[in-house]
């Protein structure tokens, strides 16, 4: 008789040991002894089949895996999400933070021949702000982007925008040529699944279904990179299959948790594989039980807050991520160090006080022992957020929660929460990305309350003093005063509880061995991979 | 009559049959396809995780999902009548190449598992009914039961883990070797080494059914006259199996193998997504999920044709099998 139990035990010990594992290997893939090598074919590998090989249309992730190696972005960004150059050697915001000027790199040529110039990143800018799924709040505040030589671009801003800095990575706002674009239809336009761009990668096939083919730029900028010849991105669907192409060496390289959370303690043992969690810190995302404010029961604030006191965050790690999160009491995800807030939850895990306040509330418990019964959807995308539904019915029903776990899959769930509004509570995951006004306002802004809008305040939650925060945060210049406003924000949140913050997951990269110069900057993965080589 | 002339006269039948059979499907498929909640708007937003009211409309007013469902409808066909499947809203490229790239692994798998599984099944039934009641029988008998009772996507997953994991014989993913530029007999025996896990796993549940018909009817046809009469002509025992109990047992086996070709294609999207085999069935589950409507119904409206060919090729072949059902 085979006995899950102990094999269970021992993974969740190694994976315990994993982040100390995980950090002096994490040295091996940045520098191997000799050095870079010329040559060479990298084999990267996704969970899915990208929708387009651009990012700006549509950012699903694995259109973000693939668009920075062909398409460039005018910076790129170190784990502390500091501006380096990319196709932008220089840059100056003016003081009153209205005006950001961009010198351009010389002399980068379009893989069609066609010479890159200033006109390109201001038809970019206001295409994005246009039609990127983010880029209408983005550049709201650009006016204009003025070209007053081939290779200078000034963004004009009516107001400030003290993120927008950090918003110009390849992935989110992708340097498109104007001259494909110009004139088309951005969704229709062929460049999106043949692209061109000035990046060390040039397109070469896309096989529908099975992989796409990229090789190597011999006339990039930053010659003599990239070191690799070629460049193959393959999707394999199936987790258990992922995990078996790792360990054959049939991929060489995989990001944000490549396989299922259960399979990462045992391929870190394969001695083929390193496993790093360096190269994610661009996007951290936060995992989060939703309230519909709207529910008669959730709408009371005794509920919720019952509700908190029944969550046990350290659990939550260890039993649904493997350890491979940490637990996160606010929207802010850890990983944004400065605007996160450490302190800790006023609702902590006591379930006495919990079933104290739920008799408060006016909901005893009944004959069956159930106070009352309430259904919890869970975003399907990601394999965290069932386990966590689950999790969360076995905790809430030991405080006479009786919770019902509905599965559905994604057009239905959103459909559901943010146009019919049809739910009690939701787990979901939401991204911070690179700065809490991009990614965190949108949740609890009362003006973002917009029905059919896909991760908007979903919770209908109102509070104007919070508005007045990320309002003011928005179009502060100080950066001081900017990180007060956002802690603020967050102990009003974190007392109000319209959502519950739980943790935010720690994605690993796995890659062989002969893998190294990747996961070097913010994107990791995501990035142009100009660096990345392999040695035999 | 010829049977070249037969043969065209009962695809031209079939495909008379296949029009309004075809727009039955198309209208129906249409309308089922909007009771599932969510849009394709809603889908590309959920994916990208951001969105605001401005490019939710656009994204709506990009695809025509804006337009009342009738018009959309009407839309959907005036495209058909012009040939036109119209533009996945998932992919932005049209249907049909979107199709066309990938009909021919879908097509290839299910032509290798129908052949492994009528190849096999047959091979076994025969086994077992010419062994009936001894240990051949009661083995295959066993192996049978056991391939039908086993789900197809376990058994592929087992198979990879022994085969590619352990004795790294065969690939696990993909249908080709990727780059590797081969040519003529090398690409032949490379896409074969690829094919032959998936069409294990697709074929194991339809082996145990040939196997278990051929078996009862062969059984069923060694107690007819004829076969006696065979018999005290003189003829070879073989003889007498292969062309008078297997050809006849054949029947049952054939009608139910095309009825199979519609099972075929469902079963293609759980082994397409373990095998990650690029083909119309993971097409469909992605458009399923992706609320893809243009490319589901290209897909529906696609494979309703090749089951229609099927069946029509079926006819053809069962009329050579036993001239008596050529005179209709």
């Amino acid at each position: 008789m085979s006995h899950p139990r102990g094999p269970k035990i021992t993974r969740r010990r190694a994976l315990a040991a994993l982040p100390a594992l995980a950090l002096p290997r994490a040295i091996g893939p940045a520098a191997a002894a000799g050095g870079p090598e010329r040559g060479g074919t990298l084999t990267l590998a996704l969970v899915a089949e990208p929708t387009t090989l651009v990012s700006a249309t549509n950012v699903f992730t694995p259109s973000l895996s693939v668009s920075a190696k062909v398409t460039e972005g005018l910076l790129e960004y170190d784990d502390d999400l500091n501006p380096l150059p990319m196709l932008a050697t220089a840059w100056s915001i003016a003081p009153d933070g209205l005006s950001y000027t961009f010198k351009l790199r010389p002399g980068v040529k379009w893989h069609d021949g066609t010479d890159f110039s200033s006109a390109d990143v201001a038809y970019s800018i206001m295409l994005l702000s246009r039609i990127h799924p983010r880029g209408r709040s983005t550049f709201a505040n650009v006016t204009e982007v003025a070209t007053p030589d081939a290779l200078t671009a000034v963004f004009h801003l009516a107001k400030p925008a003290p993120f927008l800095i950090k918003a110009l990575v390849a992935t989110e706002t992708p340097i498109l040529p104007r001259h494909i674009y110009d004139g088309t239809d951005p969704f229709a336009n062929p460049n999106g699944l043949a692209p061109i761009g000035t990046g060390p990668f040039i397109f070469k096939e896309w096989v529908r279904g099975s992989h796409i083919v990229y090789e190597r730029n011999p006339a990039h900028w930053a010659a003599p990179r990239p070191w690799l010849d070629r460049l193959v991105v393959t999707f394999i669907p199936d987790g258990a299959v992922r995990s078996a192409a790792f360990e054959t060496g049939r991929v060489d390289l995989g990001y944000r948790t490549p396989v299922a959370l259960n399979d990462v303690a045992r391929l870190s043992t394969v001695p083929t594989l390193r496993i790093v969690t360096k190269g994610n810190s661009y996007s951290f995302n936060v995992t989060r039980l939703e309230f519909n404010l709207d529910n008669a029961f959730f709408k009371n604030p005794k509920v919720r807050q019952a509700v908190a006191h029944a969550i046990d965050r350290a659990a939550i790690v260890r039993i649904v991520y493997f350890g491979l999160a940490t637990p996160c009491a606010t929207p802010i995800a850890p990983g944004l160090k400065q605007f996160s807030d450490p302190a800790p939850t006023p609702y902590p895990y006591d379930l006495a006080t919990a079933e104290r306040l739920l008799d408060e509330a006016g909901y005893p418990r009944g004959a069956d022992r159930i106070r009352f019964r309430v259904p919890l959807d869970y975003n399907p995308i990601g394999d965290d957020n069932r386990p966590l539904a689950e999790y969360l019915r076995a905790t809430l029903g030991r405080i006479g929660i009786g919770v019902d776990v509905r599965a559905q899959d994604i057009g239905s769930f959103i459909k559901r929460v943010y146009t019919d509004r049809d739910f009690a509570f939701t787990t979901n995951g939401a991204s911070n990305l690179f700065d809490p006004t991009v990614g965190v306002q949108r949740l609890y802004w009362s003006k973002n309350f917009v029905k059919g809008v896909p991760f908007s305040n979903a919770t209908h939650y109102s509070n104007s003093q919070v508005d007045a925060l990320l309002e003011g945060a928005a179009v502060e210049n100080d950066p001081v005063q900017r990180v007060a406003m956002f802690k603020e924000f967050q102990g009003i949140v974190g007392i109000d509880v319209p959502d519950i913050n739980l943790c935010s997951p720690t994605y690993v990269t796995i890659a062989n061995q002969r893998v190294h110069g990747h996961s070097l900057s913010a994107d990791g993965v995501e990035s142009s991979l100009m660096d990345a080589y392999v040695t035999a | 009559m010829s049977a070249l002339a037969r043969m065209a006269r009962t695809l031209r039948r079939s495909l008379l049959h296949a029009v309004p059979m075809a727009l039955g499907v198309v209208i129906l498929d249409f309308l089922l396809l909007r009771l599932m909640p969510g849009d394709a708007a809603d889908v590309i937003a959920g994916q990208s995780g951001s969105a605001t009211a401005a490019t939710m409309a656009m994204l709506r007013a990009e695809y025509g999902l804006d337009q009342p469902i009738l018009v959309q409808l009407i839309n959907y066909l005036d495209h058909l009548a012009h040939f036109s499947l119209g533009f996945s809203a998932h992919y932005n490229m049209g249907v049909l190449p979107l199709i066309m790239s990938r009909l021919p692994a879908t097509l290839s798998l299910m032509l290798a598992a129908l052949g492994m599984a009528l190849v096999i099944g047959i091979g076994f039934g025969m086994i077992m009914a010419s062994f009936e009641g001894r240990w051949p029988d009661r083995l295959l008998s066993l192996l049978v039961l056991l391939f039908y009772a086993t789900p197809g996507f376990w058994v592929g997953l087992m198979a990879v883990v022994l085969f590619s994991v352990k004795l790294g014989w065969l690939p696990s993913n993909g249908d080709m070797t990727i780059g590797a530029g081969l040519t003529g007999m090398g690409l032949l025996v490379d896409r074969a080494r690829y094919l032959v896990l998936p069409s294990l796993a697709l074929s194991s549940f339809f082996i145990a059914i040939y196997a278990r018909l051929t078996r009862a009817s062969m059984l069923e046809m060694q107690r007819q006259d004829f076969i006696r009469t065979a018999a005290s002509k003189g003829l070879h025992p073989l003889v007498i199996q292969l062309r008078h109990v297997l050809r006849n047992a054949l029947i049952p086996v054939t009608t139910v193998a095309g009825l199979h070709f519609a099972n075929l294609l469902g079963g293609a999207v759980v082994v397409e997504t373990v095998y990650g085999w690029p083909g119309l069935g993971r097409l469909a589950l992605d458009a399923v999920l992706g609320r893809d409507y243009n490319v589901l119904l290209g897909i529906l409206l696609m494979s309703s044709f090749v089951v229609i060919i099927a069946n029509a090729l079926v006819d053809v072949l069962q009329g050579w099998l036993d001239p008596r059902i050529r005179r209709r």
